[in-house]
């Protein structure tokens, strides 16, 4: 009984940190299936994300549901942005130019974010009173319910935008073909462009839900999330938006109970042991369809 | 004696020469104990680069673990040369060969992967022989391991700076080293080829891992404790920065990339975000206006200067 308790807390637990990986990994997911970047700063955009949220409360006395959403309008833009400037010159070089681009951006918003905002963690305001609700045994926190449910609402939003609007038609071509998409009259830069805006202000959402949950942002805290963040991805299968869902989940309870049961400081290596196992032995991923390599 | 050999012994004995005015300046103390101290890194930093260049560079495989493989060198070495007194060589030597071997396990599955899935699968590898270390309680876990004896001292990095450099620079001469050119170049060409890719790949990134386990060992005997957040991988992109500034696939660029470098962030040490922020920049508009690197594939003897120097080959 006392197991099964722990087990299922640690499952909570899991699913609400693995809901924050799952929404980074959405965005490492689109871009990757436009442009084939892996974007090494998208956890960078995620601190920025946190930092705004920060800010927008703490400054502007603005309460969470607001702060976070021009959290997500900022960070959106300051996706494009970089986007624009980093990686669009770039778009025909070879992708090892473009991954050094992007490691470049990404120690670049690190440390201009440390020069501005000071290396020293900061305490995230409590943005809502202490409630917890007790289902049986089990406790589930206020901090938790919002993460929840904003993850939701979030996933919701993406996948209207995705199924049902006309630039989601245009994504989803782009991501399956980006010349043959370009022949069909689709903008790819344009297309491109959004889907940065879109994947940054997903995980802007991730780093303010984050200061939320374990109440300190730095400016150093974008590096490991945004990793395993990518790890999500390749173990749903990169390219594919519920995959990059189920493995952020996934890999959040993975972490939760390898914590819970044996040590926390296993924790990172468990992440880097399943990103390997699975590059070695189903590379696609768990929603990946195997696709044959042409010359 | 073929021109070869003959280039070979010009190289060493400007190297003798190199050394010579440099242990002048350190005897002279004209060079103080903090640019002493920075040689050493410089040093150190020269074989990691060329022996990350080897991988990412001469082979075409983006690795982003090689600090790991730094770690792994330099606790073997230190567990030697502390708790069983054996003599520096031997350690440094074993440091590297155990690196070498992990790199032969670690490669052989993951050198299938490609590309960007190479780089982060690497970078995982990394990560994961940090924390280990991190959790063996024998060699001081997180805490660090205490009480290391000083031996690294300009001579021995020189040295096998020299050495790493000899033989990378013959290895990437040598039919092997033209094969896995031949994989940078185009791997399923060189496959059709008849190489044998797997081989040459893992050979490479084996023989980098060896020789940044013996740079390993170097660094942990220059200061008296080591600490396994020394090889985050964080020291990964560092080291990759040098490689990339010099030019991937050329051993001159690597040992430029190093200098520079340790040289800048030596001289920007008071200032750690002014560091990364021009690092950054550096690496942005370099991608942008001179993705080669400043030296690409070009060797120093490939200039004109050096050219009347070889004689022989025309």
């Amino acid at each position: 009984m006392e197991f099964t308790q722990q087990f299922v807390q640690q499952l909570i637990n899991g699913i609400s940190l693995g809901s924050i990986y799952a929404l980074i990994a959405l965005g490492y997911t689109m871009i990757y299936g436009i442009i084939k970047l892996i974007n090494f700063a998208h956890g960078d955009i995620y601190m920025v994300g946190a930092y705004i949220g920060f800010f927008a409360v703490t400054q502007a006395h603005l309460s969470i549901v607001p702060a976070l959403l021009i959290s997500m309008v900022v960070t959106g833009i300051l996706g494009m942005v970089v986007e624009k400037l980093a990686y669009k010159p770039l778009r025909h070089a070879p992708r090892i130019s473009v991954l050094i681009t992007a490691i470049g951006v990404s120690f670049f918003l690190e440390y201009t974010s440390m020069y501005f905002v000071s290396p020293t963690p900061r305490t995230f305001p409590a943005v809502m009173d202490n409630v917890s609700f007790h289902l049986g045994m089990f406790v589930i926190n206020g901090q938790q319910m919002l993460i929840l449910g904003i993850t939701f609402v979030l996933m919701v939003l993406l996948t209207y935008i995705v199924q049902r609007t006309k630039i989601g038609k245009a994504m989803r071509a782009a991501s399956f073909d980006t010349e043959t998409a370009q022949l069909m009259g689709i903008d790819s830069d344009r297309v491109i462009s959004i889907t940065f805006g879109i994947g940054s202000a997903l995980a802007a959402a991730g780093g303010v839900l984050v200061g939320v949950y374990y109440n300190s942002i730095d400016p150093l805290m974008g590096i490991m999330p945004g990793l395993k963040a990518f790890v999500a991805a390749v173990l749903g299968g990169i390219g594919i938006l519920p995959g990059a869902v189920a493995g952020g989940v996934i890999l959040g309870v993975i972490e939760a109970l390898v914590s819970g049961f044996f040590s926390s400081t296993f924790r990172d290596a468990a992440a880097f042991a399943i990103l390997i196992l699975v590059l070695l032995f189903k590379p696609s991923g768990l929603f990946g369809k195997n696709t044959r390599e042409k010359v | 004696m073929n021109s070869i050999r003959k280039h070979d012994l010009l190289l060493l004995a400007l190297g003798i020469v190199v050394f010579a005015v440099l242990q002048g300046l350190i005897s002279a103390r004209i060079i103080g104990s903090f640019w002493q101290l920075n040689l050493l890194i410089i040093g150190i930093n020269v074989i990691m680069s060329v022996s990350l260049n080897l991988i990412n560079g001469y082979t075409g495989q983006f690795s982003l673990g090689h600090a790991g493989f730094m770690a792994v060198g330099a606790y073997v070495a230190v567990v030697l040369t502390t708790n069983f007194h054996a003599p520096f060589i031997a350690a440094l030597v074993a440091g590297g060969l155990v690196a070498a071997f992990l790199g032969f396990l670690i490669g052989l599955p993951t050198l299938r992967l490609r590309g960007d899935y190479l780089a982060i699968a690497t970078l995982g590898l990394g990560e994961i022989i940090r924390i280990v270390i991190m959790n063996i309680d024998y060699v001081g876990g997180a805490a660090g391991f205490k009480g290391i004896p000083h031996y690294t001292n300009f001579t021995w990095v020189f040295f096998v700076m020299l050495v790493t450099l000899f033989v990378i620079k013959n290895f990437v001469n040598s039919s092997h080293g033209r094969a896995c050119i031949a994989i940078r170049e185009n791997e399923i060409a060189a496959e059709a080829m008849g190489i044998n890719t797997t081989r040459y790949k893992v050979m490479a990134f084996a023989i980098g891992a060896g020789f940044a386990g013996v740079a390993g060992g170097l660094f942990a005997h220059c200061f008296y404790i080591i600490n396994p957040s020394s090889f985050t991988f964080m020291a990964s992109f560092n080291y990759l920065i040098m490689v990339v500034l010099g030019g991937l696939g050329s051993i001159t660029g690597s040992i430029a990339g190093a200098f520079v470098v340790t040289f800048v962030s030596a001289a920007l040490a008071s200032w750690p975000e002014f560091r990364m922020i021009i690092y950054a920049l550096v690496l942005i508009f370099l991608m942008f206006y001179r993705p080669q690197g400043l030296f690409g594939y070009m060797e120093i003897t490939d200039f004109k200067l050096f050219q009347r120097f070889k004689g022989g080959r025309k």
